[in-house]
């Protein structure tokens, strides 16, 4: 690792005003970045760290709407019985990601942040129409994830929040790389007052993405049975030496119909 | 048997250290003035070196030395040997070419190290590191050993034309071509064996001192052979004489082969510590370890087996060609000829075996011995030919191996080896009830009314633990002997120290040595020291590798003991106005068999100690050495099966279940072989379905992280069922044979014969991936 001057944000205000600093970045569970610092891939001048504000952690349901703080981490999203009731899924998806070590630091908005190709989150958020709460706006998870860590985010702007309105029914389910335990395939499936949305994590070319074939047989009738002989296309999926396109194509619509199955039991 | 003696389950001594962080490896070891050392490695895989500037580098804080290869050849350090000669067929001796510590004028895998830079610490050392410019000029690169001996390959070394080593044979090739054309049924297959990362849990590390005032030199390292190291670095690298240079291996936490060999870095850590006047450490880091630890396997073989109307073996004929890596590592050569080829006829009576390999360069890491040594891709050859074979001629699996089972003894193989003692009858019946055999087609019904594929698949091993006679393997072009020796000292209030040529990095030394001793005297284990690994503390020794410390480390220190006792007895007959015939030790007293007369155990150390009262003309003192040298191979053997039910959508295996029945001859600690077993069928089934080193055309390693070299985990595995059905091995004191491999050299074969099974497919690649079942299911439907 490279040196690094090290500050803790007492607010997000404070956090923006800190990131003005050279090449400044925000860090919050840090399950990325500092890896990428010690392998001396990564090497910003600043960090500035908001895992610890109040203001940003924890899961708020008020009706149909739930609110979670960008700062929560996956543990605390995986085991807040609110949620558990209001939109399971994504606590089960929560209790899926990495380890428990990972799931006690990582934190939902650095996953988003990072958009990483192969992280459940981005699948999670897109699916379930969520908006990306920022310090400056707030913007649909439709426009948010952009491509291969990238998003919509501007230079200096802060995620604060996630929100979304509770589906009727939602599932997820993830095929893992072998080795990494990333998702080769992640399936995120939700039915709500949108219709159906399904997204796709660790296949797209792109990063996370909208599965319309899958979406539409869905429409017609949410059941697995739906899915049968449907072939997604492998165009524009990833091929490499874990998965071949083909591959991933195939345990879309596998993971898909699980998800379903999952949703509807 | 008593509860600390030989056959008990004594818990492991060492653990203790070892689970509360006591354990003291070479990155723990301190001394003072110490720096630290980063090595620049060629991120190309073959290119020639034009230029090194190091000026900015030396300029950065804390570097106290950057050197390059160029220092190192004119202070006279030594190109790194191979400590076996093959010769090729045409008798020619096997074409090396230079592998300086430091690469001089050209690199030739991706990890080759070009240059040491050392600093105050390890991160002013890294920031060094990226400071050293190095102008290369990329030449194209080779990977894949079938394509670098075909003419216009990319030539690794001038030495060898084609990238040709050595074109090797074993065994009488025109009987075997004659089976083949009068056999009533042969079986062809092509078999190829995937090259592995070892990944040691501790990575390799090197601590070089020279002490000045002293004109002497310290190395701690990774080993797992510490006087081999001295003597190599000593008599081929000038890096010091034996006796100004101290190998210290502590404890090692792992070594499966890898620790075996010296590497350029202990050598450049010694010589920098005396070039910069500073003890030089360097630790690998993870991706380091991928990169530069010599890997495992990588054969592609074309094979032939025949049978005749009674379905009996004929005949065997294999064509190898084994990817060496870019440079000759110390055992490389002796791993796909003397550790492969005489191990083909298996557990089975076969008439006629022909064995050609073909050793290869290849812009890739070197490859040399990790777990099993040949003997893991002698076994995948057979038993994946015998189940193919099976299938085409109809017969049931177990049933051809029956009628091929070798059932009396010894026997003598087409390729040298002399099999001592077995019952392989035994371990597949024992495998087969303990599986359920049986029951199987009932399961595979029940699995497919679920969707889901079930498959069955036995693996009947052998395997050949501690090389030996020494005699013998110097006729077959070993640079070293492969005795072991132990000193046994028994201290003036009776405690034991045995000193033991073998090394402990995680076989359990310091408990199953330990019991050997306590079941002699029959003191408690807690008053045995084992010490190893420090060659200044232990006479020579040949180290741990080939499941070898059982039969032939063991066994010296039986030597050893037997002396001990004789000379014990011959002071206690002397006290005790005995029969030196008549004196029995048992429960740590020296006793006159059949009175009430005895003496403690320590009153006899004692008066050999202070010699007061010794019979005449005798030594003070009560300890001793031996040197032992075995004379044959040991032969562990036994029957592995797998049970595995495959989703077919996704292409994802699940191992229902694993049994292993083993022959390991007299067993000293159950515990400990059971734990031997369990971490051998874990990386033999990683093989198998998980682990894969994967070079791209450009030879860029993309499994260089954990990210992308899939290690089994503990969910990858069901709970083992293993048993042992023992014929204790006629050729040691011991009656022992080995366990350290067994499970990694017999488990790759039962996982594919059981995966294939499953499919209806005659092969699959290793590792059978979720990616490559579910491509191989496509390619069938198709």
């Amino acid at each position: 690792m490279y040196s690094v001057n090290y500050h803790r944000a007492s607010s997000v205000a404070d956090a923006a005003k800190l990131l003005k600093n050279g090449d400044a970045k925000l860090l919050s569970g840090g399950m990325t970045l500092i890896p990428a610092m010690k392998t001396r891939l990564a090497a910003p001048s600043d960090l500035v760290d908001v895992s610890r504000l109040k203001d940003l952690q924890g899961v708020k349901v008020s009706g149909k709407t739930i609110t979670i703080g960008a700062a929560t981490t996956h543990y605390d999203v995986s085991t807040d019985e609110k949620l558990k009731k209001a939109c399971p899924a994504l606590a089960h998806m929560a209790s899926l990601i990495g380890d428990p070590a990972v799931r006690h630091k990582g934190t939902i908005g650095g996953s988003i942040a990072n958009n990483d190709p192969a992280a459940d989150y981005p699948a999670a958020l897109l699916a379930l129409g969520a908006t990306i709460i920022t310090n400056k706006r707030e913007i649909g998870a439709d426009k948010f994830f952009k491509g291969l860590f990238e998003t919509a985010l501007k230079e200096g702007e802060i995620i604060t929040a996630v929100s979304f309105t509770a589906p009727t029914k939602a599932a997820y389910q993830k095929f893992r790389n072998p080795a990494s335990r990333y998702a080769i395939v992640g399936v995120f499936v939700t039915k709500g007052k949108d219709g159906v949305r399904v997204a796709v994590t660790g296949a797209g070319e792109d990063g996370v993405f909208r599965c319309k074939e899958i979406e539409a047989a869905l429409a017609k009738n949410f059941d697995a049975a739906a899915l049968d002989g449907l072939k997604v296309p492998a165009k524009e999926l990833m091929s490499d030496i874990h998965a071949s396109a083909d591959y991933r194509a195939n345990l879309i619509a596998v993971m898909a119909k699980r998800a379903v199955a999952a949703a509807n039991a | 048997m008593g509860i600390e003696g030989v056959g008990a389950r004594v818990a492991r001594k060492e653990d203790k250290r070892f689970i509360t962080g006591g354990g003291r490896y070479v990155d723990d070891m301190v001394v003072p003035g110490m720096k630290h050392a980063v090595f620049v490695r060629s991120p190309h895989a073959h290119a020639q070196i034009k230029k090194i500037d190091v000026k900015k580098a030396q300029a950065m804080p804390g570097v106290v030395g950057v050197l390059t290869g160029k220092e190192l050849k004119a202070d006279g350090i030594g190109n790194l040997i191979c400590g076996w000669m093959i010769h090729s067929k045409d008798g020619t001796p096997m074409k090396m070419g230079a592998w300086s510590p430091l690469a001089v004028d050209k690199v030739r895998y991706v990890g080759d190290a070009v240059v040491i830079v050392i600093a105050d610490t390890k991160g002013q050392a890294r920031d060094a590191a990226e400071a050293v410019e190095i102008t290369y000029k990329e030449l194209k690169a080779v990977v894949d050993a079938t394509k670098a001996i075909q003419p216009g390959a990319p030539q690794v070394h001038a030495e060898a034309e084609n990238n040709l080593i050595f074109d090797w044979e074993l065994g009488d090739g025109k009987a075997t071509d004659a089976a083949i054309r009068s056999a009533a049924h042969v079986t062809r297959m092509k078999i190829v064996n995937n090259r592995l990362v070892p990944n040691a849990m501790e990575p390799r590390a090197a601590l070089g001192h020279y002490d000045k005032a002293e004109d002497h030199y310290t190395c701690w390292t990774t080993s797992q052979n510490p006087h081999v190291a001295r003597l190599v670095m000593s008599a081929f690298y000038n890096v010091a004489p034996e006796n100004k240079l101290r190998v210290i291996a502590p404890d090692v936490g792992g070594g499966f082969g890898s620790k075996i060999y010296i590497y350029p870095e202990e050598i450049v850590c010694l010589w920098a510590s005396k070039k910069t006047g500073v003890p030089v450490k360097w630790v690998a880091d993870r991706t380091e370890s991928f990169l530069s630890d010599a890997h495992g396997r990588d054969h592609v073989s074309t094979v032939e087996m025949a049978f005749d109307t009674d379905n009996r073996i004929t005949g065997l004929k294999v064509d190898t060609i084994a990817n060496l890596g870019a440079y000759m590592s110390l055992f490389s050569s002796c791993v796909p000829t003397y550790l492969y080829a005489t191990l083909l006829s298996g557990q089975y009576n076969i008439p006629a075996i022909h064995a050609n390999v073909r050793a290869v360069y290849t812009n890739t890491a070197p490859v040399d011995a990790y777990r099993g040594a040949g003997r893991p891709e002698a076994t995948y050859v057979l038993e994946r030919m015998m189940e193919t074979a099976a299938r085409e001629l109809g017969v049931s699996p177990a049933e051809l191996r029956r009628r091929n089972f070798i059932t009396s003894f010894p026997h003598q193989t087409p390729v040298i080896m002399a099999y001592d003692a077995g019952d392989y009858n035994a371990s597949l019946d024992a495998a087969m009830k303990a599986a359920d055999y049986a029951g199987f087609t009932k399961r595979r019904a029940d699995a497919a009314k679920q969707g889901r594929l079930r498959g069955i698949g036995m693996s009947c091993y052998i395997e050949a633990c501690g090389l030996a006679p020494s005699s013998a393997v110097g006729s077959l072009g070993a640079g070293v002997g492969l005795w072991e020796s132990a000193e046994v000292r028994v201290n003036a209030v009776g405690t034991i120290e045995v000193l033991t040529g073998s090394h402990s990095h995680g076989q359990g030394h310091e408990t199953t040595f330990a019991q050997l001793v306590t079941q002699r005297f029959g003191v408690p284990i807690d008053s045995v020291s084992i010490v190893h690994g420090d060659t200044d503390k232990v006479q020579m020794g040949m180290g741990t590798y080939g499941s070898r410390s059982g039969a032939v480390g063991m066994s010296a220190i039986v030597k050893a003991l037997d002396k001990v006792e004789a000379k014990a007895k011959k002071i206690a007959a002397h006290l005790l106005e005995a029969d030196e015939g008549d004196i029995v030790i048992e429960n740590g007293e020296v006793k006159v068999a059949g009175t009430d007369k005895s003496l403690p155990w320590f009153q006899v150390a004692l008066a050999a100690y202070t010699a007061h009262n010794l019979p005449a003309g005798m030594e003070p003192g009560l300890k001793e050495t031996a040197f032992y040298d075995p004379s044959n191979f040991t032969f562990p053997a036994g029957c592995y099966i797998c049970e595995v039910e495959i989703d077919p959508e996704t292409g994802l295996t699940e191992i229902i279940q694993f049994v292993a029945a083993d022959d390991f001859g007299n067993i000293i600690n159950p515990m400990i072989v059971e734990g031997q077993v369990h971490g051998g069928i874990a990386q033999g089934v990683g093989q198998a379905l998980l682990e894969g080193a994967h070079y791209d055309s450009s030879g860029q390693l993309l499994t260089a992280s954990y990210m992308d070299y899939t290690m089994p985990r503990a969910g990858d595995l069901p709970s083992f069922k293993v048993s042992t059905s023992n014929t204790p091995c006629p050729g040691n004191p011991l009656g022992v044979k080995g366990c350290g491999e067994a499970g990694a050299i017999g488990s790759p074969p039962a996982v594919i014969n059981a995966i294939t099974d499953a499919l209806g497919v005659v092969d699959i690649p290793m590792p059978a991936s979720p990616a490559t079942v579910w491509a191989t299911i496509r390619a069938t439907k198709h």
